[in-house]
């Protein structure tokens, strides 16, 4: 429509530019700890994971050989410094470069590569780019070979060790189980109670509808905080207390006021003359809502399911509330803000791992669910 | 018992008793308690139609007044009794939370919240909205900005961590500093005062998707002809935007405007997983988590100030659904 009066293409360049900027901005920071969760720990904390496909400059530490050859009372020892038995893991491929070395663990690059280091007591050493190096003493070193450090190239490295520890080790596999534990129950059983008051709000005539409808809408922006203390102390004292039970009537009670209201503006829509005719022809309300409404409604049904899905799966503060502290029951939202950020808050690759292991779930349903999902905010918001 | 078995097992009992109860209370009124047929079955008919509704819709009562009405109430009267919940105290925990400092600041911080995050969150929309909408690739472009919604607060909270991080080498900002000279990293979260809007930018990035996607279906809902006759009269493509199609979405960013606004009243997750409320990040949600388990009686005075600060917003949202009811 905009084109009609002739586009400028200067301005469709503009817009097309503006997106790709846009798009990037949103992004960035997911594939930032996407990227991260793949990455080597050392790694991690020596460059910014948009270097991630570039090596690293990581520093090391080694003992050369131990074979020494003597000339004169001088002993010399010769090698390969990526041959070397500590670090022989790290360079599998073999082509490296040294950029600097040092004797002390305090300062690893004392000196740049090529040059010989004077380390007193008649001590030299001298390690070259390509890894070779010479030390020369005026004792006999005996069986243990000189203590090295260096920093090397390293060639980048993406590992599922991450992975492998967050699942296994953290107990977040425990937190994953919880949070389906959780879910799954409470995205279903409201769907049901809210289906059938969605069509007696929408289809039946009675005194009263006006202002019941009224009520959900101003439900619908109850803070949750409000419903807290009162709702555990209820809890407490019918026996339920904190537990898995309690947190699914919970997120029952909190997503009906959505459900219903999600629901009846989907079943106001629904054709009249269907309904009309199914009544002429003798169908009761029971069979004209089970056999009719509830098959119509299915795209309002599922967009309902993807948002309380969303919102269980994602909550953290109904599960701080209505779920016991212990390792056993806690869900994966909880495990990370409590236990991760606390104890592990500066171990960045298990951090990220954990983080995607959370959100991974959310994003497929919503990458193969989004018509629905779209469907369902359209019909809560816009007429 | 194991808690996975124990969900089955509730899945089967809710869902079966619901279906239950709705079947067989059907069937009770109509045949037990008002049979169709004898002398005065026309009005046994409409007897039954008259409670049927009442019947459909006494679960979903139930539900929602324990949960949520009767909490309102319960909050209120729990916020007049002290810590323990035997003495009456009046205002006390209302006074007590206005003198304290840390109140002060987290009411300014929500107040700066709910500002700044709803007009961002439009604004953002709103021109992704209208900049994706003649695009080639448009649909993917809305779907990746899109995407944060279905991220958890305290993912999104993670993955901010890697961007606001104190340290050239993780985070982005400091990185990008670094790149234009700078010297030693800085930490963006104990700036003060700008720190609350990088909490912010958090949920700004959440919730622009949401505002995208509704504008974008009221941008495509606007009447063809009222922009085909702008065009031949020679608006230019800002004016287009700004004079014919803005004034007559009005009524949809009103709608996204308030939603996003509750939306903020209820957040805890980004202040309490980025900063634990340090460094005068404070906003109520997060405040009343502090006293949650520790002092009822304050917990439910702060979640209480919250709802009346939702209030008005509440009120206006139950007349448009009434206007839009007649």
């Amino acid at each position: 429509m905009d084109g009609m009066a002739g586009e400028k293409s200067g301005l469709s360049w503009a817009v097309n530019i503006s997106v790709v900027i846009m798009v990037l901005l949103w992004l960035i920071p997911t594939i930032g700890l996407f990227v991260s969760s793949f990455r080597e720990r050392d790694q991690i904390s020596a460059s910014g994971w948009w270097q991630a496909p570039f090596s690293v400059e990581l520093s090391y530490r080694t003992r050369g050989g131990s074979d020494a050859t003597e000339d004169n009372g001088t002993w010399t020892v010769t090698g390969n410094i990526f041959e070397t038995d500590e670090v022989k893991s790290s360079f599998t491929s073999g082509e490296s470069t040294v950029s600097a070395f040092g004797d002390s663990g305090r300062n690893p690059g004392e000196y740049p590569a090529g040059t010989t280091a004077d380390l007193g007591d008649g001590e030299t050493l001298t390690v070259n780019e390509d890894g070779s190096y010479t030390y020369t003493t005026a004792e006999d070193p005996g069986d243990r070979g000189p203590r090295i450090y260096f920093v090397a190239e390293t060639p980048p490295e993406f590992t599922l060790a991450n992975y492998r520890q967050v699942l296994t080790a953290d107990n977040m596999d425990k937190a994953f189980i919880n949070t389906l534990t959780v879910t799954i129950p409470a995205t279903i059983i409201p769907i049901l109670i809210a289906a059938f008051a969605a069509y007696a709000l929408a289809w039946m005539d009675f005194p009263g509808r006006g202002v019941l409808i009224a009520c959900v809408v101003g439900l619908l922006v109850v803070p949750l905080q409000l419903a807290l203390v009162p709702l555990l102390n209820l809890h407490n004292s019918i026996g339920i207390g904190q537990s898995f039970l309690g947190i699914w009537l919970a997120h029952t009670g909190f997503g009906l006021p959505l459900a219903v209201y999600l629901l009846r503006n989907y079943m106001v829509g629904l054709p009249r003359d269907i309904i009309e005719s199914a009544k002429v022809d003798g169908a009761t309300d029971f069979q004209l809502f089970i056999r009719i409404i509830l098959p119509l409604s299915f795209p309002a049904l599922a967009a309902f399911a993807i948002f309380q899905f969303l919102w269980t799966w994602n909550d953290l503060l109904v599960a701080k509330v209505f779920l016991p502290s212990d390792d056993a029951s806690k869900v994966m939202t909880v495990k990370i803000a409590d236990d991760l950020l606390g104890s592990r808050g500066g171990d960045w690759g298990i951090l990220a791992t954990a983080a995607f292991v959370s959100i991974a779930v959310p994003l497929v349903v919503f990458f193969t669910m989004q018509r629905f999902l779209v469907r369902g905010l359209l019909a809560g918001s816009v007429k | 018992m194991n808690p996975f078995l124990q969900g089955i097992i509730t899945i089967v009992v809710g869902v079966g008793g619901c279906i239950a109860y709705f079947y067989f209370s059907n069937l009770f009124l109509d045949k037990v308690l008002f049979p169709a047929r004898g002398p005065k079955a026309g009005q046994n008919i409409n007897r039954a139609n008259q409670i049927r509704p009442w019947l459909f819709l006494f679960p979903a009562i139930f539900a929602l007044g324990l949960y949520l009405a009767y909490p309102v109430v319960g909050s209120f009267v729990r916020s007049l009794y002290n810590r323990s919940g035997n003495d009456f105290i009046g205002a006390g925990n209302y006074i007590r939370l206005f003198e304290s400092p840390e109140f002060r600041t987290a009411f300014f911080n929500n107040i700066l919240w709910v500002i700044f995050v709803p007009a961002a969150s439009t604004f953002f929309g709103l021109l992704a909205a209208q900049l994706t909408d003649k695009l080639s690739w448009g649909n993917i472009a809305k779907s990746l900005i899109f995407m944060p919604m279905a991220i958890s607060f305290v993912g999104a909270s993670l993955i901010w961590k890697f961007v606001y991080a104190n340290d050239n080498d993780i985070g982005l900002i400091n990185a990008i500093r670094a790149a234009f000279g700078a010297g030693n990293p800085i930490d963006v979260l104990q700036i003060p005062f700008w720190n609350n809007f990088f909490l912010m930018v958090i949920l700004v990035w959440i919730q622009t998707g949401f505002a995208m996607v509704i504008l974008s279906a009221a941008l495509r809902g606007i009447p063809e002809e009222t922009i085909e006759a702008a065009i031949l009269d020679g608006a230019n493509p800002f004016q287009l935007f700004f004079k014919i199609k803005v004034p007559q979405i009005m009524g949809t960013i009103v709608v996204v405007w308030t939603t996003i606004t509750i939306l903020v009243l209820k957040v805890f997750d980004i202040v309490y997983t980025m900063t634990g409320g340090n460094f005068d990040t404070e906003i109520l949600p997060s405040y009343m988590m502090k006293f949650m388990f520790r002092d009822d009686g304050l917990a439910t005075a702060v979640a209480f100030v919250i709802m009346v600060v939702v209030l008005p917003v509440m009120i206006w949202n139950i007349m448009q659904a009434r206007k839009e009811m007649r």
